[in-house]
């Protein structure tokens, strides 16, 4: 059974110039202990979706769908039963380290609050969970620093407590929310070491919003590519890094450089923009930046099964993948679950 | 290390304040005595050497600059000297008598003001854009654009006058002569920090750690109370300064509308008498006020905001 | 400043999209556009051009003359048959046409007041933010000291001691409310001359008093039309608050404060000597107070959401 399950997501904004769609019927699901990575470009949809699930859109933003988490709606929740789950079974970290952390507190009391509202602990017990979950990530002398301000703390060092924090409560799925992004270079491998390896020790589940390709080959086992709030290919890293389906896929890969191509290789740029989310039209999004566009994309292309088993949002990839597939149309998580068996 | 940073700053600040004084005593001393006409014009002529005589006691006869540094040694001992008009009264008397009762109406203003000023906000805030925020903050926009002056004579006129719930006016320390120019008083503040505590709530409850205290799964009103409160609060702090000057300034029509024996009166019977000593006492008196409450709000602010480091200031 | 529209923090996403939809029309255009949609500031426009129009003409239509004393009717209540719509005074004058007439001395006095303080205030503040440096921190600690002194009660000395003449009204109310107005445009040219253009200016040979003609006081513009519209109530109110204790304007010239004043007076005989002055003071005080938030909103949307 899929830990966290969604189906048929919706996102959107309500701006004064219109109604912004950012994700579009989004369908995907992680397994306990697995580490899903959502990659796409900036506008893609892929924080928007996790924060809808977790319940904290902007005001203007509404959502519809599914999210079942242990079989139940986190979309139908109460505001009080989804923050029983929030911080305690899903802890999730954000962007922007320097920001994320409450600048009047000190690191302890925020700490400690997670802690004493969700498991009941004294401030006492709460305080040395607190420090030795600060060791854990690696913050030297943690009861020295536990009682200080985020502004006393470098990013990296935040990002860890951010990871700390969230990790407090053991959760069965953390959401790190391109948790590198606005760090130095240097600081970003230890990051990613870092959430790898928390993961593994505790065998929870993650997932693992970016657009820096090297990090979901690193931690990774199953890559979800979104591209104007749709999944346009989902399939093992191996299958996407090696042997992407969609034009999309291939063009995002393209666009890295990468140890196993020639170091004269070009490196390619997708040309165009992103679609207006707020007239998305019909058809496939990305025909007007594709280089392989037919007439047919014109029509709406399915989320099918495609070579490998895997699912692609591309007439050309169903084509490859044979007619006996076609069939399959994807409705459901069902079909995507058995696809990544069969891929792995 | 902190606690050092605050000492510091505070000290610098203190001894920033010293030219502010000297500004303020020397503007109010030039303005005055360049003014045409003197203390004993007014009354009926006196023969000139009554006259000359007068100018002597209080040294009017001598050199401007001589009784400027003469001013200023005597406002160190913080002497106001007598009073032109009040014949019997130094100034120093006179503020005795009228500051107790203009303190209590203007500490009351702003207490009333602080509290129900800062709980409109935040209802507004988290009901933003509903019907509630819109109608409190046209009732707040309401409360900024009306005058002092046209709400008290329309609160005598209907609560006073036509209802006959509460006195009109006067002054003998009871709580019912006193809830009318509180009021008064407290409204445009109450509005004024209504507005300005929403907007900074909004503010907050949308940044990114307010973002991470939801995501922690902590209920809504611990998201406040603990993590949105403070920061919103601290602009409302800062305006503290400038609404304790706002409501002096205030005073001075309320006192005058209802009848309250205050410094305000004191201040606007001096001025419409060149009463020199007795102006310059107040404004001196009250300038001194609004500096020190400046200075006290600042280092509040500072202690209340972990973000600044005052070894790097100055 | 570009013309994208800065969303809040988690709306990152919409803020990418609506880009690309305005881009293309002016920072203007766009601001105007929003002005419009903002329901309050849009019927506080109509009302205040109505006022300006009642103000200006009112007075010559009115069959009365303002200081035209009607024996006949003293303290008169409002009433169609006498032709007195707002009522009389205990002498007898009309209260629609002294309100109105007032009404042009309060709004003379809160434009070229605000006028006085732009001035000042912009120059002020230009200068010392483009200049920076040494006479930035002594320009500026000159503004922060005068800002700490009791500002109302130099006001009150100033008219006491030279005199209650109406252009010194105007004088004395700019001339101390040009300190907001020199702190903001400071801040705003010290960002703004770091900008790219500037400095292209700068690289090209044009000189300091160009420079700031040119490029600081036009893209100051925005700042500072908010600010001017804020601005006014403020004036307006001080004006009132100076004819109300007696120190303002004077007989036979009339403003609303004065007005008030004298309404007050009377309010337990004559209620409608008080209630009409102060209707179109707290009316007018309104209005440009809706004005001002809504070309703030309009002109930085930060905190529209």
């Amino acid at each position: 059974m899929a830990l966290l399950e969604v189906t048929g997501l919706q996102v959107k904004f309500d701006t004064p110039e219109g109604e912004v769609q950012a994700v579009n019927d989004l369908d995907f699901s992680v397994k306990h202990g697995e580490s899903l990575a959502i990659v796409g470009e900036s506008g893609a949809g892929k924080s928007q979706a996790v924060m809808a699930i977790m319940g904290l859109l902007a005001k203007n933003g509404s959502a519809t769908g599914k999210a079942k988490f242990k079989g139940q709606d986190l979309m139908q929740m109460s505001r009080k039963e989804l923050n029983n789950i929030r911080g305690c079974e899903i802890a999730m970290i954000f962007q922007d380290p320097m920001t994320s952390l409450n600048p009047f507190l000190t690191i302890e009391k925020q700490m400690v609050e997670v802690i004493t509202y969700h498991q009941g602990l004294r401030r006492g017990e709460a305080r040395a969970h607190a420090v030795e979950m600060l060791r854990a990530v690696r913050i030297p002398a943690p009861e020295e620093r536990i009682k200080q301000y985020p502004h006393e703390f470098s990013g990296g060092m935040r990002q860890r407590v951010m990871i700390a924090m969230g990790l407090l409560c053991e959760p069965s799925l953390l959401i790190a929310d391109e948790p590198t992004t606005a760090l130095d270079v240097t600081v970003q491998a230890q990051i990613t070491h870092l959430v790898g390896e928390m993961r593994q020790k505790s065998n929870m589940a993650l997932i693992l919003i970016t657009h820096d390709l090297a990090v979901v080959a690193e931690v990774c086992d199953r890559v979800l590519v979104m591209y104007a709030g749709q999944v346009v290919e989902t399939g093992s890293v191996e299958d996407i890094f090696y042997r992407p389906q969609h034009p999309y896929t291939q063009g995002l890969l393209d666009s890295v450089p990468r140890m196993d191509r020639p170091a004269d290789d070009e490196l390619h740029s997708i040309p165009g923009n992103p679609p207006n989310m707020m007239d998305l039209g019909s058809g496939c999004h990305f025909r007007d930046r594709c280089s392989k566009a037919m007439d047919v994309c014109k029509d709406d292309p399915p989320l099918q099964v495609a070579q490998d088993g895997r699912l692609s949002r591309c007439f050309i990839a169903i084509e490859n993948a044979g007619m006996d597939n076609s069939e399959r149309v994807a409705s459901g998580t069902d079909s995507a679950e058995d696809s990544t068996e069969t891929a792995e | 290390m902190r606690q050092e940073g605050i000492l510091q700053h505070s000290a610098s600040r203190l001894l920033g304040l010293i030219p502010t004084l000297l500004v303020l005593i020397t503007i109010a001393f030039f303005m005055i005595r360049l003014a045409p006409g003197g203390p004993f014009d007014s009354e009926k002529i006196l023969p000139p050497e009554i006259k000359a005589n007068l100018e002597a006691k209080y040294h009017l006869d001598e050199p401007l600059v001589k009784q400027y540094f003469r001013y200023l040694g005597q406002i160190i001992t913080l002497d106001f000297g007598p009073s032109f008009q009040y014949k019997d009264w130094t100034v120093n008397e006179l503020i005795a008598r009228g500051f107790p009762v203009s303190l209590t109406i203007g500490g009351l203003a702003i207490v009333l003001a602080f509290f129900l000023g800062t709980l409109i906000g935040i209802v507004a805030a988290m009901r933003q854009n509903t019907a509630v925020d819109y109608s409190l903050m046209g009732v707040a926009m309401l409360g900024i654009s009306i005058p002092n002056f046209v709400v008290a004579p329309l609160l005598i006129l209907l609560v006073a006058v036509y209802a006959g719930w509460l006195p009109a006016g006067g002054w003998d320390w009871s709580v019912q002569r006193m809830v009318l120019p509180v009021v008064t008083l407290a409204l445009p503040a109450i509005a004024y920090i209504a507005r300005l505590t929403r907007g900074s709530m909004i503010e907050v409850l949308n940044s990114n750690y307010i973002r991470t205290a939801r995501a922690k799964g902590l209920p809504e009103h611990l998201v406040i109370r603990r993590h949105a409160l403070k920061p919103a609060l601290l602009p409302v702090i800062s305006f503290m300064g400038p609404a304790t000057a706002g409501l002096i300034t205030g005073s001075v029509v309320i006192e005058r509308i209802y009848s309250i024996p205050g410094l305000g009166s004191y201040f606007v019977q001096g001025a419409l008498n060149r009463d020199y000593t007795l102006v310059m006492g107040v404004v001196i008196f009250y300038g001194v006020i609004i500096i020190l409450l400046n200075f006290i709000v600042d280092i509040l602010y500072a202690w209340m905001n972990p973000r600044i480091r005052y070894n790097e200031a100055q | 400043m570009n013309s994208s529209i800065d969303l809040q923090v988690e709306d990152p996403f919409a803020a990418a999209m609506i880009e690309v939809d305005v881009r293309g029309r002016s920072l203007w255009v766009d601001a105007w556009h929003r002005l419009l949609k903002n329901r309050a500031a849009v019927i506080s426009g109509i009302i205040m051009a109505t006022m300006l129009l009642l103000v200006l003409v009112g007075p010559a239509l009115s069959p009365w003359e303002g200081d035209f004393t009607d024996w006949d009717n003293t303290s008169a209540p409002p009433s169609l048959e006498t032709g007195h719509w707002f009522g009389t005074d205990s002498v007898g004058r009309d209260i629609l046409v002294r309100t109105l007439e007032g009404g042009r001395i309060s709004l003379l006095v809160g434009l070229v007041a605000t006028l006085v303080s732009l001035v000042i205030g912009v120059s002020y503040g230009a200068i010392a933010g483009y200049y920076g440096g040494f006479t930035d921190r002594i320009m500026m600690r000159m503004v922060d000291i005068v800002y700490a002194l009791p500002f109302m009660f130099f006001v009150i000395l100033l008219m006491v001691v030279f005199g209650r003449h109406i252009v010194l009204i105007f004088v004395a109310i700019g001339a101390v409310n040009w300190l907001d107005m020199a702190r903001i445009v400071r801040g705003q040219t010290l960002s703004l001359k770091n900008t790219e253009f500037v400095e292209a200016a700068r690289a090209c040979g044009v000189d300091h008093h160009a420079i700031i003609r040119r490029h600081i006081i036009p893209n100051l513009l925005g700042v500072v039309m908010v600010y001017v519209t804020l601005t006014i109530p403020q004036v307006i109110l001080v004006e009132s608050f100076l004819s109300f204790l007696g120190l303002g304007v004077q007989e036979p010239m009339s403003s609303w404060g004065a007005l008030v004043n004298d309404g007050a007076q009377d309010m337990e005989s004559a209620p409608w000597t008080l209630v009409f002055p102060a209707a179109f003071l707290t009316v007018t005080l309104y209005c440009f107070n809706y004005i001002g938030d809504g070309m703030r909103d309009a002109l930085d949307p930060k905190d529209r959401l």
